[in-house]
Formats: C-alpha cells, structure tokens, sequence
C-alpha cells in the first residue's frame, strides 16, 4: 500500500511537538487515537476542530470517527476553560453530603451552572465523576487540587478571591 | 535479576531500614491533603535538630482511615497520629521514644486496627509507593521470582484455581478459570489487562491500591501475564486518578530497569511489555469489552458476548482482564499458598476483600476484611457506626450496579453469594452508608441519573428505558405518581435487566428493585391518593 | 469446523445449518420471522436494538438471534409472551424518544419503525414522549438528514464505512445525547469524505435519511443488494 501523506502541524506553535512526540511514540496507529488526544488536550487545554483534523489525518482516520470518540468520553472537552477551574465531585458520597450547596451558591451568586465559564473567563464550574477521596466528602477540587471536610468555606473563599468579589 | 540478586537488594534495603532507630510514615494518599507540607515540616524539624541519621520521614501509601487524615505512623511502636496539621511537626519529633503525643494519638486498640485482616493492603501505609526497593525489602516480587524459577504456567494456573480467588471488580467471576481459558485458546498473540477503570461513585479502592502499592499490581500482572502465556500488556487507568497514574509510571520504569519487566524477565526466556492508557471519563468502560474497545482507540462503547475476550479480545487475540484488586491478590496467594487463601472466608467466596466505607459513617476509609464478616460488624464496629446521632437506614453496596441492604438484613456474612442472594451485589468494594436524612428515593433517583449519563446509547433499551426510568423517579420525588406509574417503573426496570447489551443496563435497575424490594412504603408515600386523582394537575 | 452442520428447533421446528450461521440467518431461511431494526443483510452485526431477542432452552439470558451462533440441539423461542412485551416496550421507547410523526413523515408507509409498530400491535405509546429540539441538516445538494426520525440503529454508519468505505458517518456523543454525524461535526453537504454515493439514505429504516424533494409518504427506499456488493466485492479483491 502506498504511503499516505502525512501533513505538517497547523502552526509552528511548539506544543505541536508534545503531540507529535506521543503519536510517534505510538507508531502512528489508529490505537493511539484515545493517548494523542490526551496530549493535545493537556497541551492546549481544549480541542478544537483543527487540532482534531490535524490528529485524524496524521493518524490515517476517518474525521467522523476521532469526532465520535472526542464526544464519548467527558474528560475532552472542545471549548476552552477559563483561567481557574472550580471542579464539583458528584460522587454518591459528595452526593449524600451535600454537594448541592456549592452549586447553588455558585448559581445565586455568580449564575454560573455546571460547564459554563464567567464572562470574564476567570473561573469554569464543572462537575466531576467520582475523584475516589470520598472520606473528604463533599469533594472540591481549586484547579486540580482536592479541597474537603470544611468545603464550603474553603471553596467560596477561593472562588472569591480568584473573581476578586470582596463582598 | 535472579532470586539472589533480590535477596541481596532485600537484604541491603532492610539493612539502611533498620540503621534508623525511627520511622516517621505520612500517608501521602489523595485522601490525606497537606501531606506534602507535612512531610516537608517533619524533615526540615529532623535536619534541624542533627536526626538526619536516626530519623527516616517517608511518605507512605494509604493507612485507611481517611476520615480521620492526615495520618502519620510511628514505628517502631505502632504509634498512629491522626489530624495531623504541619505545624504538628516539632512535637512529633520531640516525642520520639517518649510518650507519644496524646492530642494526636489514635488508640492501638480501636476495632478499625484490630478486626482487620490486611492481605491486599498488607503494604499500604508501610512501604513509600514510589520505591521499588521498600517492596522488595518487604518480600516484594519474591512470589514472581518463585514463580519464574520453580513452576511452570500450568502450575500457577492450578494454584490460583486452588485458592478459590474470584475477581474483585464485582461479577466474582472465578480467576483461576479465566486464565485457564486464555492459557488453553490458540494464538500467537496474547494480551494481558488491568482493569483500574474504578468508575462506581463511593468507591476507591482500586485508586487506593495503585497509590499505596503498584508493584504489588505490577507483580500480579507479571506472573498472569507467564500464566496465560501474554507478551504485552495495559493498565487501564481512569485520567481522574493523577496520582495513582504517576506511581504505576513510575512503578514500571523501575521495575523495567531492574529486569523485572520487558524482554528476558530476570534471565528467563519470557518476556512482558506493560504500557500505562489512560482512561477518559466513561463509566461504562469499566465493562470489559468497551474498556477493550477504549484501549483500541475507539468509542467505549460495549459489544454482545460471546466471543469473550478471553478468545478473541484486544485486536481479535486472547485477553486477559482482570481487576486492580485480583491482581493485587496474586502474589500473596503464591506466597503463602492456595491452601492458606482458600482458608480464609466462606465457602463460595475465599479470601479478603477491600471495601471503601463512605457516606454518613464515623470511619470513613478503607477497610480489608475477611470473606463472611457480617455487615453489621464492618459498619458498627469497624466503620464506628453513624454520626451525629444519627441512625442507620441502608448501606448501598455495589453502587450503581448494586442495591441497597437495610437494618433487618445487617447480619448477612459479605460474599458474593449472600449479597445477591438479598438482591444487591459486592461489586466492586463501595460501601455507602445512608442514615434516616436521605429519601432512598432520592438516592435511587441519583444512580439512575448516572446510569443515564453513563450509558454508551448504543443498545435502545438502556439508552432510552434509562430515561423514562428517571422520569418515572422525579414523579415519584415530586408526589405526582400513580399507580400506573409504579406498574410502568416495574416493566421498564425488567425491560433493562433482561434485554440490555451489557453489564450496565442489565444492572440499572438494581437499585430501584433493591429499593421496591426493602423500602417499597417511600414509594406507596409518595403516591397520589388513588380516591384524589384531580391532584395529579395541580 | 466451520463446514459442520448443525441441526437445532426454533419455535418447534426441526431446522439446520452451518457452525458459523446465526439464528437469525436460520430462522429467515425457514421462514420464522423475528422482528429486527439495526440487523441488515451485508453489514456487521451490532446487536443493538434487542429486538431480535429470543429464549434458548436451558439458559436463563436472552439472546440476540442476530449475533447468536447456532449449537446443536438448541432449542430456540422467538415469539413468547414476554419476547413480544419487551419489543412493543422497545419500539415504544424508541417512539418516545424522539419525534416520529407517521403522519407527516417522507417515509410514512414505507417506514420499518412503522411496520414494527403494526406487527406487534403498538397502537399507542404508553410513555411520554421526549420531544428533544433536533436539527434537520439540508445542506446536501440531494439528501436531507432529519434526526427527529432517527433511532440510532447505525445502518447509515456502517454501509458507508464498510461498503462505501468513505465513514463519513460516525455517532456522536453518548448515551440520550447520541447523534449521528458527518466528519468533524460538518454540515452533510460541506463533507470531504461524502461520496454522495446514497447508499446510507437507502438503508435508513425511517425517514431519517431522505431524498429531497420528497413529501409525505413519498420516498421509497431501495435496499442496495449488499451481499451482492460484498460478494462481487470479494471477488475482486482475490
């Protein structure tokens, strides 16, 4: 069979190297679709649609298929984040504690629901599954790092000092 | 590396062990936050007062009783800190070899310690998770150098079979059986997984596990992987568990460079490539064949069995897939013999198992106890019971796929057979205590909005059924539902357990049955009065 | 192995076959009819819609007959009380779950939905409908693709990935929020994988997919011969 042509990066941004580094690493197969996507996530913070047409020809796959698989999984996310990121566990334990309060605090306060960003692309609210600390229950996590057991208050003066609201 | 060299590693790890007159241990799991400013507090106090030589601070795995985090062990002396802050540090290290510190003192007696039976997590919270020496100075890959030298794949198999060991992600699907079945069917190629895709909401052993002791999973999958006859492997690991990734990373590099892994394994002729993928947010890929699916690069999305993949798996080749928890069993079993597993637990369910206590209960964390422990036991005793005054209403075991057992039934021994028996299932460890707070309508309502978002929307019946199932709940939580609508959410619920593609909408409806089965009054409550239908509008 | 015949009962019949047939393949050459949505002569089996469920004697699952292989001595069941209450429930749901008005459908009287519904006897849907706010994307010069009327059976996936060979389609999403769509999310008619080749309009069970131009009730599907393709297919390739 003949080689297919393997196109260059979109851009000559040098994060296109982190994702060319993993597909290579994993001989350009079509199994190393889930990996590559995780690279160019955790390289750009958000997969946009030319990063998802470069990735499916550099891999020789159909663009129907790595659109599938980006939107199965919750971890990929197209849009970009704003610059913090509010992470809400909704496991049952955070369930049966009381994860609601942090939510509707968010909701009264700043309007913001679950997967949406403040205008000011300060903070995204976001729901989690299960981040498995479920003795800390109700579980929060400030930009990755888990906050817990005295949550609200942790977690509202975070937020308020990321938005800076000193009311 | 051959079995003397690992003796002698062994031996010259345990010997720089033993040059410390103290051990300052510090959990330094996702449970236990400020464990990094912990430890840094405690050597900067041991470089200051000149301890650096009598004085070892190491970061340890998880030590179980999470509620009561930040943990810190002393050894020797089994002395347990509990809430400990970094500012805690001066006085920890000024009370070694004196009385410990009482404020910070957990008692050696309590029945969290003492009615456990640690196999799995025999390790967990003693050895750093991020040394490869600390294990093998703890007897760690002893089995598998056993194994590589003194029995052949058949062996091990007939061993494993012996023990009576069941996989631990919560079908209990005989181990020994399913290695025979991949070692016996034709292939050049075999492949070996690890199922670390922990997904059930409550529960967190597996992350535990990996986090506190990876080599012991690694060790596991190693002599599976010579069982089975597989040359290349995957840990399939959830992308929410950054810390659990780092240490396998870490884990296999370590044990790569030491020839315990990749190609002529310690000089034999067998040869194991282990490589880490990471899991993306999907539930469901906790089913073996969309985690097979997944790990192909593809939707997680589940396909009919058979074939299972244990004839035709990843890429149409012999798979093995078993779960963090089974494989962590395997070294132990070959240690200490079939005999001694078998010896433990009930008479269709052998061994320990983790179960991670969650919810409203006094000792949050995780706990390893004997097959055949009585519920009640493992909450009361054990977890401490319920707090705040509160009282017991149902523990949710299983999770999603699982039901919920109420107050009557608390004295069934924990097995595969007895928890099914009363309509729920071990799965995979999750223990979530519900007290009198919670409407179990309200908790049925939320599994059943995760097996709604969870679901792949491949098979029709779960895609949709899971829908008009939630429906049906929020009428119920609302006080609007009918008769009708109890006979519908019975029909939907059969609908799903009986014509589901797989494991997660043929399991859904448990804990709606579980829920009609021991709470069916919080529906009838809810109801509208049959003989006031005009309510049913306003 | 593979040239083994097998002889099996379905619903009391003494029937036969190969090793490598399913019961669905056998129960058609015997003229047993067992209802089928997502199943198509030509195309991979996917066991989706689970209406092609059936008891077999001696196991206490249900199977789906599509991707079941035939055993010796099975006893097979394909149209029991309970079989037929989880189709209609099956069909029913599918009804519910999106927006399937006959009346006003391309594809009324021609539907396989439609005909589903009649063969069992769904007169009417016993649970509330979703009414989801769908697209209808017309931007295909021939072609129309109305979600409103799909029911995710996959058919238009897989002729066009493995007959056509251009997977232009691929599912979106998961679970209730599954759609099919075009490459990267492209409107059909912007597609650069599309050959306009049809062969996905003409497998849809409904009116998802459509000619247009058509109006109620008129569009006609024409089943492309796909063992025909595959076999020729085959063929040349050897």
């Amino acid at each position: 069979m003949p080689a297919l042509p393997s196109p260059p990066p979109p851009t000559d941004d040098t994060r296109w190297q982190l994702v060319d580094r993993v597909m290579q690493r994993l001989d350009y197969q079509p199994s190393a679709l889930i990996e590559t996507l995780h690279a160019a996530q955790d390289a750009f913070g958000f997969l946009d649609k030319t990063t998802l047409g470069y990735i499916a020809a550099r891999l020789h796959l159909p663009p129907a298929k790595v659109f599938g698989v980006v939107t199965f999984y919750n971890h990929f996310t197209l849009q970009p984040k704003g610059e913090h990121t509010l992470a809400v566990c909704t496991g049952t334990a955070c369930h049966l504690k009381g994860k609601d309060r942090v939510l509707s605090w968010m909701k009264e306060r700043y309007h913001l629901v679950p997967g949406e960003t403040t205008a000011d692309n300060k903070l995204s609210l976001v729901e989690v599954r299960c981040v498995g600390a479920c003795a800390l229950a109700p579980v929060m996590l400030t930009d990755n790092t888990p906050i817990g057991k005295k949550t609200f208050e942790e977690a509202t003066t975070i937020i308020k000092e990321w938005l800076g609201d000193e009311s | 590396m051959n079995r003397e060299e690992l003796k002698n590693l062994a031996d010259e790890h345990s010997r720089h062990l033993e040059g410390f007159t103290h051990h300052i241990l510090v959990c330094a799991g996702l449970g236990c936050p400020d464990n990094e400013a912990i430890i840094a507090g405690l050597r900067r106090v041991v470089a200051e007062q000149h301890l650096d030589k009598q004085v070892l601070v190491r970061k340890a795995g998880c030590m179980g009783l999470c509620a009561l985090g930040p943990i810190v062990l002393i050894q020797p002396g089994e002395i347990t800190y509990h809430n400990v802050h970094p500012g805690d540090a001066e006085e920890i290290v000024a009370a070694l070899g004196k009385e410990p510190v009482p404020r910070l003192l957990l008692s050696e007696d309590l029945p969290f310690f003492t009615r456990q039976y640690k196999n799995v997590l025999a390790l967990s919270g003693r050895i750093d998770p991020e040394s490869i020496e600390d294990y093998i100075a703890a007897g760690g890959y002893g089995s598998l150098l056993g194994v590589l030298t003194t029995m052949r794949p058949a062996d091990v198999i007939r061993t494993v079979q012996e023990s009576g060991l069941r996989g631990r992600g919560g079908a209990g699907y005989p181990t020994g059986l399913k290695w025979a079945t991949v070692a016996k069917a034709l292939g050049e190629k075999k492949f070996i997984i690890c199922n670390g895709d922990e997904g059930d909401p409550g529960a967190f052993m597996d992350r535990s596990i990996l986090e506190s002791t990876p080599h012991a999973v690694l060790e596991g999958m190693i002599i599976a992987a010579y069982a089975v006859g597989a040359n290349r492997g995957y840990i399939y690991v959830r992308a929410e568990y950054p810390l659990a990734v780092k240490r396998l990373q870490r884990a296999i590099h370590e044990a790569e460079r030491k020839n315990l892994l990749g190609h002529a394994i310690c000089g034999t002729s067998f040869d194991l490539t282990l490589q880490l993928r990471l899991g993306a947010g999907a539930f469901v890929c906790g089913e073996e064949t969309a985690l097979i699916a997944s790990v192909e690069g593809r939707r997680g999305s589940p396909r009919p069995r058979p074939p299972y993949p244990a004839g035709k798996g990843l890429w149409g080749c012999p798979t093995l897939i078993n779960n963090v928890e089974t494989y962590a069993n395997i070294a132990p079993i070959i240690r200490c013999g079939a005999e001694w597993f078998a010896s433990i637990g009930t008479e269709q369910s052998k061994g320990t198992k983790v179960f991670a206590l969650t919810g409203k209960i006094h000792n949050a964390g995780l706990v390893e106890v004997p097959m055949g422990m009585p519920l009640r036991e493992i909450i009361f005793e054990i977890g401490g019971g319920i707090p705040d005054g509160h009282t017991f209403k149902g523990v949710q075991t299983g999770g999603p796929s699982g039901g919920c057992i109420p107050e009557e039934f608390l004295d069934a021994p924990v097995s595969y057979e007895s928890l099914s028996a009363l309509g729920s299932i071990m799965g995979s460890g999750g223990m979530i205590v519900i007290d009198e707070t919670s409407s179990m309508i309200d908790v049925v309502k939320y599994f059943m909005e995760f097996c709604m978002e969870e679901s792949c929307g491949k098979c029709a019946p779960c895609r949709t059924g899971t829908v008009q199932i939630h429906r049906l709940l929020t009428r119920f939580q609302e006080r609007q539902a009918t008769a009708d609508d109890l006979a519908m959410l019975e029909e939907l619920c059969d609908l799903l357990k009986s014509a589901s593609l797989c494991g997660l909408g043929q399991s859904a409806p448990n804990p709606v049955l579980s829920s009609l089965r021991y709470f069916r009054q919080e529906y009838l409550d809810r109801m509208i009065p049959a003989d006031t239908p005009g309510e049913a509008n306003s | 192995m593979s040239d083994t015949i097998l002889t099996l009962t379905i619903d009391g019949q003494p029937v036969s076959g190969l090793a490598t047939e399913t019961i669905l393949q056998i129960a058609r050459e015997n003229k047993i009819d067992i209802p089928t949505l997502c199943y198509l002569e030509g195309l991979s089996a996917v066991g989706s819609c689970r209406l092609c469920m059936v008891e077999i004697e001696g196991s206490p699952k249900l199977h789906p007959a599509c991707v079941t292989l035939i055993q010796e001595g099975m006893v097979v069941t394909t149209q029991t009380e309970r079989l037929q209450g989880y189709r209609r429930n099956i069909v029913q749901l599918l009804f519910a779950e999106r927006n399937h008005v006959c009346s006003v459908c391309v594809s009324n009287g021609h539907c396989e939905l439609q005909e589903l519904a009649h063969k069992l006897g769904v007169d009417h849907i016993a649970f509330p409908g979703c009414y989801p706010e769908l697209e209808v994307d017309a931007s295909h010069r021939r072609f129309v693709l109305d979600h409103n009327r799909c029911v995710l059976c996959t058919r238009c996936v897989r002729v066009c990935a493995e007959i056509e060979g251009a997977h232009t389609w691929d599912v979106k999403n998961r679970g209730m929020r599954s759609r099919i769509v075009a490459d990267l999310d492209t409107p059909w008619g912007d597609s650069a994988t599309c050959t306009g080749c049809g062969k996905c309009v003409h497998v849809c069970p409904t009116g998802a997919l459509s000619e247009k131009g058509k109006s109620v009730a008129e569009m006609l599907k024409k089943r492309p011969s796909l063992p025909y393709l595959v076999a020729n297919r085959t063929e040349e390739r050897q």
